[in-house]
């Protein structure tokens, strides 16, 4: 029985972890709009490279915030919350 | 130029010295204390002592040594690179270091205005110690950028800044642009001003910490990967992970140099733009004019 609940909860970790990482789509998708408009913008204005690629790698950094968040989750899931559960879980039983 | 006398060499040894040293010593401790492994696991940063305090144990840990190990390099950086300052004929070190001061003063105060320029040696700061942080990787050592106590600390000290700048006109004016563009909105801009240092911590660490992940489950694969391609080799060559040698040095150029400096990048510019866009500046100009008219 005991071995059941401790899969149960290695096992739901990481699904966990794996769900966490949805929500890496929406960086993604950002980010590849504000690539896409910077090159745009370079090819119209060719002098205005410089300040445009650091403004771009500026909002990239912010548009990844989010994917970064899920990313912080999903290793906390994965590296230190079965520790915590199974612990839990032995402390609970009195083991 | 040959003739430096006797006493500017030594100094110099002395500040090459500095920036040195600490370094080799942070190996060392890393090679002391670490356990015998097969060099693939991802944990935190090591606990070295703990100290006991009142309240929780104060922890010592590899990521406090090696941002220390940094601050002295980087000190000894600095006491090299201005040592022996001329007015004329001078030297590439020093055209390093204006060339280094110049380009700091016109990022501040093209980014946050000419009220700002006292920022620049902070800002410049913060880009080195954050920067040289994350490189320290690259000698094999436990980035403290990868630790979110290290990050959480500069970005507290960020939010304090930002704080101050926005306490400038008054206790009343601070409360006021809370409730901004209507008061309704008051609960949102509480939150949005708590997320602001979050965020920032969460985006340096998160960035330098999935690198440094990705690079291990990476070196992980390929040794089992040339296990199985080249396990047929006969007596120990078939135990070497041949494929380990090189390749993640590639994908490190990425994952260590080009990801942290960015993040250093990154977290200067917030600051920066945090700290002068939280300055309510219209209104601090007007009464500073009329307190000078009267």
């Amino acid at each position: 029985m005991l071995e059941l609940a401790i899969g149960i909860i290695l096992g739901g970790c990481a699904l966990g972890a794996g769900c966490a990482m949805i929500a890496g789509i929406g960086p993604g998708i950002g980010e590849g709009n504000a690539v896409a408009k910077a090159c745009e913008a370079i090819g119209r204005q060719p002098e205005s490279k410089g300040d445009v690629t650091s403004t771009m790698l500026m909002g990239c950094a912010i548009a990844e915030t989010t994917g970064l968040y899920a990313l912080v989750i999903a290793i906390l899931l994965i590296f230190v919350a079965p520790n915590m559960l199974v612990n839990t879980l032995l402390n609970a039983l009195g083991k | 130029m040959k003739n430096k006398s006797r006493r500017f060499v030594l100094t110099d040894i002395l500040y090459i010295a500095m920036m040195i040293v600490p370094v080799i010593i942070g190996i060392v401790i890393k090679t002391m204390t670490r356990p015998v492994g097969d060099g693939v696991s991802i944990t935190g940063a090591q606990v070295y002592f703990k100290i006991p305090m009142p309240i929780q144990d104060l922890i010592i840990s590899e990521s406090q040594i090696n941002s220390l190990i940094v601050m002295i390099s980087v000190f000894g950086l600095c006491l090299y690179l201005t040592h022996g300052l001329k007015t004329r004929n001078i030297s590439k070190r020093q055209h390093l270091a204006e060339w280094i001061i110049e380009k700091t003063d016109n990022m501040v105060s093209s980014n946050m205005g000419e009220f700002f320029i006292s920022f620049s040696p902070f800002i410049i700061a913060m880009l080195a110690l954050s920067g040289f942080s994350s490189l320290l990787t690259l000698l094999g050592l436990y980035a403290p950028t990868s630790d979110l106590n290290i990050v959480g600390g500069w970005a507290i000290l960020v939010f304090i800044l930002i704080t101050y700048y926005k306490f400038k006109c008054g206790p009343l004016q601070y409360m006021k642009s809370f409730a901004e563009p209507v008061a309704l909105l008051a609960p949102m801009n509480i939150i949005s001003e708590i997320a602001t240092p979050v965020s920032m911590a969460f985006r340096h660490y998160g960035n330098v910490l999935s690198g440094s992940v990705i690079s291990v489950l990476i070196a992980y694969a390929l040794g089992n990967l040339s296990n199985l391609l080249l396990g047929f080799l006969p007596g120990v060559l078939g135990d070497i992970p041949f494929l380990r040698i090189g390749i993640p040095a590639v994908l490190s150029i990425y994952f260590d140099v080009f990801s942290g400096l960015l993040q250093a990048y990154i977290f200067a510019m917030l600051t920066m733009m945090y700290v002068s866009g939280g300055f309510p500046s219209d209104l601090y100009f007007k009464r500073k004019n009329r307190k000078i008219k009267n």
